[in-house]
């Protein structure tokens, strides 16, 4: 069995479970590059 | 040990048509829940100030977690890969969830020890099952990119730090944290650290379920559009055969591996440990230092950068050149890398944060490469289980790299008043460390054909042993 044949998992569930994890992880990674950014502010 | 139906792994099996990127989005979910346990110095002070306690205290939580997360990894490892990862990922989230809420009612009633318990045992057991819940799983999924695979979950547990950090410092503002003077912090500290673990509780239950409710094994014999095995078979020290984990143990290459690992972790661990007031001192001229408390604190955050990105970029990376080359860059540029910063490091800040940063960056990826280098080692049967008993050497290296910097400073001299040289010692150890962990992956052969599984048995559980349901 392979992956060709056609997807059956909603592409919609896809976004959302990546959304999920993608938006705290760019509010971690933009409030660490704004901390990092000191390092290079003084 | 019997699971609900529910939560069983024949349950999961994955229909014909199931896109396999939903399972990185159900790994992350459990890892950036997890790596929470990188942020525990956001609430360190005002946990000291709660308990009139020292630092020392109060940091053995976190050493009693990650001691923990090696032991349960360890201990529950065959039953994870038994039963599948829903059922561990929902394990999992029960102990960490649990563990925040004990760790709670131990700090609004002062009591140190609940917090021990509570967060430092139940949920260091929900951090060992949730750390290696979807490593066998994405290894399966990717049987193409293992190291992408396992790179972008365990890259969760840095990025995980990257959230709480921010995050529990904005809860506890809100809960009304005064850290204005020490007598503030003291009288404020239990509501808002004991409301901060009831929502970091909650609020990371619900999103672990979430990661258990949507992932999916692959059905049996499955495999990826145009992935050829033999084309895996091709590559040296890759097998296609099955190593039990009780055999793996019994094997040189799983020691090896754990010294690796051992090695790799302490190294990192010296700097990681001692990042921000290292930077001070390392440019340090008498009782000030030419880099701020600010700056100091940023490079803390790029380090956090470079430990996560490290994960996903050389795990990523060793899908290309191979596990056993990726270990020797960890180990032999990073002990050159070591032994610059020991000897050039306080020539210039720029220098000193560009070692430090490459240094952490092969930390992280030292974590992420390792199950995908098991995976080629001892096959994909129990490769859950071996990965939980490489972990101990994490726990170990939770002790060891901390005791030897402090060890080291404390008969350098006195904290504020440290400079570059009085970090020379510690650094060459670490030097001497790594140097044993080169040696040790270098020693690194194909494992006897006398540790693997009979072949039939071996293709008839290469999805592990049905779990037991109730």
């Amino acid at each position: 069995m392979t992956e060709t044949q056609q997807s059956t998992t909603p592409v919609g569930l896809i976004a959302v479970a990546w959304a999920l994890v993608g938006v705290p992880l760019a509010y971690g990674l933009y409030k660490t590059i704004s901390t990092a950014s000191q390092l290079f502010g003084s | 040990m019997a699971v609900p139906s529910f939560l069983a792994r024949e349950r999961i099996v994955a229909k014909p048509g199931f896109n396999r990127w939903l399972i990185p989005p159900a790994a992350l979910a459990v890892h950036l829940c997890i790596g929470q346990a990188y942020a525990t110095s956001v609430y360190k002070d005002a946990l000291v100030a709660r308990f009139d306690s020292s630092l020392t205290a109060i940091g053995i939580i976190f050493s009693i977690a990650i001691v923990m997360l090696g032991l349960s990894a360890a201990l529950f490892g065959t039953w994870v890969d038994r039963n599948g990862p829903r059922a561990a990922m929902f394990v999992s989230a029960c102990f960490w969830s649990v563990g925040f809420l004990v760790g709670s009612a131990g700090i609004a009633t002062d009591q140190l020890w609940l917090l021990y318990l509570g967060y430092g045992v139940i949920g260091g057991i929900g951090l060992g099952i949730g750390y290696i819940s979807p490593v066998s799983t994405l290894i399966k999924w990717f049987p193409d990119r293992p190291g992408l695979a396992t790179g972008m979950a365990i890259m969760g547990f840095g990025g995980g730090a990257l959230i709480a950090s921010p995050l529990s410092g904005q809860l506890m503002s809100w809960y009304g944290l005064d850290s204005t003077s020490k007598e503030t912090l003291a009288a404020t500290s239990s509501h808002a650290v004991s409301m901060l673990f009831v929502t970091l509780g909650l609020v990371y239950l619900v999103f672990m379920l979430f990661g258990a409710f949507i992932v999916r094994v692959p059905a049996e014999g499955w495999k990826p559009a145009g992935f050829d095995p033999a084309s895996v078979k091709a590559k040296a020290l890759v097998t296609t055969n099955s190593v039990s984990a009780g055999n793996a143990i019994k094997t040189p290459q799983f020691w090896l591996l754990w010294i690796v690992l051992f090695c790799n972790v302490t190294a990192g661990i010296g700097i990681l440990e001692q990042a921000k007031l290292m930077i001070q001192d390392f440019f340090r001229d008498g009782s000030a230092s030419e880099v701020t408390l600010a700056a100091a604190l940023g490079f803390v955050g790029l380090l956090s950068l470079f430990n996560m990105g490290g994960r996903f970029i050389w795990s990523t990376t060793s899908d290309f050149i191979g596990r056993k080359r990726i270990y020797m860059v960890y180990l032999g540029a990073g002990l050159a890398l070591y032994v610059l910063l020991a000897t050039v490091g306080s020539s210039a800040v720029w220098v000193f944060v560009l070692l430090a940063a490459i240094i952490i960056s092969f930390y992280g990826g030292g974590f992420a490469t390792m199950p995908a280098y098991l995976r080629d080692l001892f096959g994909t049967y129990q490769v859950g289980a071996i990965h939980g008993r490489v972990l101990t050497a994490w726990s170990a290296a939770g002790v060891a790299g901390p005791l030897i910097v402090n060890r080291v400073l404390d008969t350098q001299g006195t904290p504020g008043e440290l400079t570059a040289g009085d970090y020379r010692p510690a650094l060459f150890i670490m030097v001497g460390l790594l140097a044993v962990g080169f040696v040790a992956n270098l020693l690194v052969k194909p494992v006897s054909s006398r540790f693997h599984e009979p072949k039939a048995d071996a293709i008839f559980t290469e999805t592990p042993e049905a779990s037991v349901t109730r």
